[in-house]
């Protein structure tokens, strides 16, 4: 990424994305990639703490996803859902007790041996602009090992960014905006 | 009589204003010192900005760990017709009468860091009203909620990266921060690129506002050129005669990753 090319114009600035989101950002079945009636639907959850441990009852996430075979899908149809078209793309606000809810399915890998993994996006009141992390399923240890972003952390960083299967099938995933398990937060080539 | 003033906000801080604005004024200045130093202009803000108390537990400790991007992270969710009603972008409409306050046509354009357009995506805005009061279950403000007015509009840009929203002013509105804490008028708009690494939150505001540099969430940009990217220009060619004053604002989204690695496998 070293002859990453130069901007031409200068982004514009992020800001938070307030309190007052709630009547307009939300929409019906907005996280529900799936029908809960899918045969291979899966529960994505878990919660989002602040500094010191306590639940951030206002942040709004969002994933973004590859089908079940690894495709990125192209599809209209996330804000009107349909019940049958994935378009891989979900949001949700979190509930009063920091908590949040996906029903989606595992993406496959991208490329064959390609660690799978879930982008996500988090939007808080008190957070002045959006985080990007990913979310890895924890099945496939030797794609784990292989791949480059996790190669390039620690053990205690790798395991923020690595979800729990759990026994009804669930995944989860605590979300640290700060602290010691602070979620691995990402930058990415080209933003300014 | 200046009863009312704390109802709103018997757990605010008692920072007073001059409290936060010489916190403000400090950390500006270490930025500006740093420019003088040479280090590269800020552009976007700093996520660690105390004088936002909201932000002191909220935001990461750590440096953001750079990622190469991969595979989905160099495509965007579609949206189009099927999602957004053409009628969705005109904020005045969506009720039986017409909402109380100035109209107004807020259009621009989505472009990315390169220059180019950004088509057939989604823009999503929420404001308060005329009286800076939100239709939010949360929001305690005691002025007047327009029963014509709700304040969420949608739209999908055309092929030149074109937006258009018909709506009101909002009105400047007090919150928490500290006391007697005011947010300049500002319509909070949602954006996303070609890549998801595009996605962005941010917020529109007014040229002239006097409460500028006096709020800690506009200030948390130190750049003042960053600043300024924020703030609308008022547009006579979209002022329509006898109906609405208009504005314009562009938006810049960081640079597509996927367009020149593409480019870069193609010469291989
Ligand atoms: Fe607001």
């Amino acid at each position: 990424m070293t002859n990453t090319p130069e901007l031409k114009l200068t982004p514009t600035p992020g800001q938070t994305i307030g309190p007052f989101y709630g009547y307009a950002l939300p929409f019906e079945k907005d996280n529900e990639l799936v029908n809960h009636a899918h045969p291979n639907s899966v529960r994505l959850h878990g919660v989002v703490y602040d500094g010191n441990g306590e639940v951030i009852p206002d942040a709004l996430l969002e994933i973004w996803q590859a089908d079940e075979d690894g495709n990125v899908v192209s599809r209209e149809g996330s804000l009107v859902r349909d019940g049958y078209t994935f378009t891989g793309w979900g949001r949700t606000a979190v509930n009063n007790v920091g908590g949040y809810n996906f029903t989606t399915v595992n993406p496959g890998a991208t490329d064959q041996g390609k660690a799978p993994f879930i982008m996500l996006t988090v939007f808080a009141r008190g957070l002045l602009n959006r985080l990007f992390t990913r979310i890895y399923l924890p099945e496939d240890a030797a794609a784990l090992a292989n791949d480059p972003l996790l190669a390039s952390l620690s053990e205690a960083e790798r395991q923020t960014l690595i979800a729990t299967r759990e026994a009804d099938g669930s995944l989860r995933l605590d979300i640290r905006l700060q602290g010691e398990d602070e979620t691995v937060f990402l930058s990415y080539p080209r933003e300014s | 009589m200046s009863a009312n003033t704390n109802a709103l906000d018997p757990a605010a801080t008692t920072a007073t204003q001059e409290e936060i604005s010489a916190e403000i004024s400090s950390t500006h200045e270490d930025y500006r010192q740093q420019l003088l130093a040479g280090k590269k202009a800020e552009t976007q803000p700093r996520v660690d900005f105390a004088p936002y108390r909201s932000s002191l537990l909220r935001h990461p400790t750590k440096n953001l760990h750079h990622a190469d991007p991969e595979t989905i992270e160099l495509y965007s969710p579609a949206f189009g017709q099927r999602d957004v009603h053409a009628l969705e972008s005109d904020l005045t409409i969506q009720h039986n009468g017409e909402p109380i306050g100035e109209r107004i046509v807020v259009s621009g354009r989505v472009l990315d860091g390169d220059g180019r357009p950004v088509a057939g995506q989604l823009v999503e805005i929420w404001q308060a009203n005329a009286a800076g009061r939100y239709v939010h279950k949360r929001d305690q403000h005691p002025a007047p909620i327009d029963p014509n007015f709700t304040g969420v509009g949608r739209a999908i840009t055309g092929a030149n990266g074109e937006y258009s929203f018909t709506t009101i002013k909002p009105a400047p509105y007090p919150w928490k921060n500290h006391h007697n804490a005011w947010r300049p008028a500002h319509i909070h708009f949602s954006l996303f690129g070609t890549d998801f690494t595009q996605r962005m939150i941010t917020q529109m505001y007014f040229p002239g506002d006097p409460l500028f540099a006096l709020d800690p969430i506009y200030q948390s940009i130190t750049d003042q050129d960053a600043r300024d990217r924020l703030v609308a220009t008022y547009d006579h060619s979209i002022t329509s005669h006898e109906w609405a004053t208009g504005y314009n604002w562009d938006i810049v989204l960081t640079g597509s990753n996927r367009t020149w690695m593409e480019e870069e496998e193609g010469e291989h």
